[in-house]
């Protein structure tokens, strides 16, 4: 398409600019406090680029977050991979092998992922004590797999449901049973499927916050509770919360930024109809 | 025939743990908190080995709508609701105008996006340690008209005390009818053009009659206290509002551009021929089209607004009354407290107001998939 720099173009230009700047202002400010040593901190100045940059910031809130983070990492890779083979599972059977009351069975799972998590939080807390599990990262990791199980069976059933029934029952006809279609043709083709599912859920969990300021005794707390600690006093020097926040959005930025369209995929799943 | 029934007996058995896991930890889980939310558990022993327990009925609720105490709970329910409405307003009205921007293909479009959904990759946790600095008084958003040679602002984002659009509280039923008045004839007034016979005698005219009846008679209703009690937005909300609608605003985006691609650009062109402006292109023909996609972000959005829980934690922590929510609330009651059937109740009333809006979108998205 030519393109001529016509006022209306010129104004798209300048609008998008202005949106851009606020959408960015945030970080921006988030790495500047990180940057300044305490003493440079004040409210009036808090814009101001920092006259001497100051790392240490970085490694002080590592040394504090570091238990936080370590416990973030093996409760987000063990539930986002359990979660996410289950899904598949069920999103396997959801499309290719649906039965008599499959549909309903569906739609109530979809259910659990629309419920505010508050209204399942007492129970889930008893359950947990009950079956000593309280406090630490297993049951944690429980809580996960099971209330992530809508969405992952939900993203690979849409999934799924584009592999073409021809192939199943080709594969149905060479003498392949269930779990032998699933290992040599569905499991195969799954890779995107699977790329989708367990970033949107690493994302998740990652950012979880509520069962884990509810569920976990403080040597099990996952980053986001050790964070809301490290920023939750009165008297902050904001230059920590700052480093600890940058600390605790790499993983998923680096993911948002390099695999960007595998995420807005999982996003859209999550929302748009199949 | 004998192998294809096995493989069905196989395909159900491995669904099997997870529909028992759901049945459970959804569907069981919440019938356990209305129990617990009719009885009075709670207080010193509620943790110990056998706590006492007894059935009440409905007295948390009476007590959470009508009691002296629970003014708390009143104010954030209503706040809530505020709270929901204008995050839906602002993250769908922002995220669909950026995305009429973006789909007339600027240079650098994909850069552009992902600058405009990565707040949504953040914890609430992170952005809200953030946003809480960028709202201190006295620096961060105040300070930036200084930079354009204007007076700073002075507005307490976090902290205002102060409240608007209030109402009292013991003319609450009065107020219920008249909203469903307000949705009656609204629904009619959208539904004229179609059906004009049927949108005057099922929605305009009983909304028209509810409201008038409410108007004239209002005094009659039975009041929902004996006090006077006002409740309304609390400004020190609108802090919370702005974080919110900077994550998810490119949520709202993102889901309008893939919407807009999907329509087939001959629309466009021969909307174009028959005279139409961009402006005339995207409010008759785009945007009417995409109503799943609005519902959708509807849905999800008032989904999360009402669990509304780490961001306010991480920017007022959770005892600031002045941006007080009832996901908060719960937390107090329950896990401070130790009043684990009031904090189920509130649990509950949630849980309902979410209801109302889930369960028609999945009974409709059911009855799509069976009509596919």
């Amino acid at each position: 398409m030519e393109r001529k720099l016509s006022p209306a173009t010129i104004v798209l230009y300048v609008v998008l600019g202005i949106l851009v700047i606020l959408y960015l202002m945030p970080a921006y400010m988030a790495l500047v406090t990180a940057l300044k040593s305490p003493a440079e901190i004040s409210l009036p100045t808090a814009w101001e680029w920092p006259s001497v940059i100051n790392w240490s910031s970085f490694s002080e809130a590592l040394d504090l977050l570091k238990p936080n983070l370590v416990n973030s990492l093996i409760l987000t890779v063990c539930a986002t991979a359990l979660s996410t083979v289950l899904g598949s599972l069920n999103g396997y059977v959801f499309s290719k092998w649906t039965f008599r009351g499959s549909e309903i069975i569906f739609t109530l799972f979809l259910f659990g992922m629309f419920i505010p998590y508050q209204v399942i939080l007492i129970p889930l807390f008893q359950t947990l004590r009950a079956m000593n599990l309280y406090g630490g990262l297993p049951g944690l990791i429980l809580a996960h797999v099971v209330y992530g199980l809508p969405i992952t069976s939900l993203i690979f059933r849409n999934f799924y449901a584009q592999i073409p029934t021809a192939l199943i029952e080709s594969a149905r006809l060479d003498g392949a049973g269930f779990f032998s279609i699933y290992t040599r043709v569905v499991f195969p083709l799954s890779i995107p499927g699977f790329v989708v599912t367990s970033l949107w859920q690493f994302t998740q969990i990652w950012n979880e916050f509520l069962w884990g300021i509810t569920l976990t005794r403080h040597s099990e707390n996952p980053i986001t509770v050790g964070l809301a600690q490290l920023a939750g006093g009165q008297a902050v020097s904001w230059n920590l919360p700052m480093a600890g926040s940058i600390l605790a959005a790499i993983p998923v930025l680096l993911i948002y930024v390099f695999l960007g369209r595998y995420f807005i995929r999982g996003l859209l799943a999550g929302s748009v109809k199949g | 025939m004998r192998e294809v029934s096995r493989d069905r007996i196989k395909a159900f058995l491995t669904l099997l743990p997870s529909i028992v896991l759901i049945g459970i930890f959804v569907y069981g889980f919440i019938g356990n908190t209305i129990w617990i939310s009719l009885t009075d558990w709670g207080g010193v022993g509620a943790l110990a080995e056998d706590p006492q327990i007894s059935y009440i009925g409905f007295q948390n609720y009476v007590d959470l709508f009508t009691g002296f105490l629970e003014g708390r709970f009143r104010q954030d329910l209503v706040n809530a609701v505020y709270y929901s409405v204008l995050l839906l307003a602002g993250a769908v009205g922002l995220g669909m105008f950026i995305a009429i921007l973006l789909d007339r293909k600027p240079m650098g479009e994909d850069f552009l996006r992902t600058i405009f959904l990565y707040p949504m990759s953040l914890s609430f946790i992170v952005s809200g340690t953030i946003w809480r600095w960028l709202l201190a008084p006295q620096g961060g958003v105040n300070i930036l008209p200084t930079y354009a040679g204007m007076e700073p602002l002075s507005f307490q984002w976090l902290a205002s005390k102060e409240s608007v659009l209030l109402f009292n509280w013991q003319n609450l039923l009065g107020i219920i009818l008249y909203i469903a008045a307000f949705i009656l004839i609204i629904v009619g007034l959208l539904g004229l053009k179609r059906d004009p016979n049927r949108a005057m005698k099922r929605w305009i005219l009983p909304g028209v009659i509810i409201g008038a009846i409410v108007w004239l008679f209002g005094d009659l209703l039975p009041q929902a206290m004996i006090m006077e009690e006002m409740h309304g937005l609390n400004l020190a909300t609108l802090g919370i509002i702005l974080a919110t609608v900077w994550q998810y605003s490119g949520y709202t985006m993102a889901l309008y551009l893939a919407g807009f691609n999907g329509i087939s650009q001959d629309l466009r062109h021969a909307a174009m021929l028959d005279g139409a402006s961009e402006w005339d292109y995207y409010r008759r023909i785009a945007i009417p089209m995409l109503k799943p996609i609005t519902i959708s972000a509807v849905i999800i959005l008032s989904h999360i607004s009402l669990k509304m829980f780490d961001l306010i934690f991480a920017m007022t922590g959770p005892d600031n009354a002045e941006t007080g929510h009832p996901a908060l609330n719960m937390y107090l009651t329950t896990f401070r407290a130790n009043d684990f059937a009031k904090g189920a109740a509130i649990a509950i009333v949630l849980f309902m107001v979410a209801a109302m809006f889930i369960i028609p979108y999945l009974i409709s998205s059911y009855r799509q998939q069976k009509g596919e």
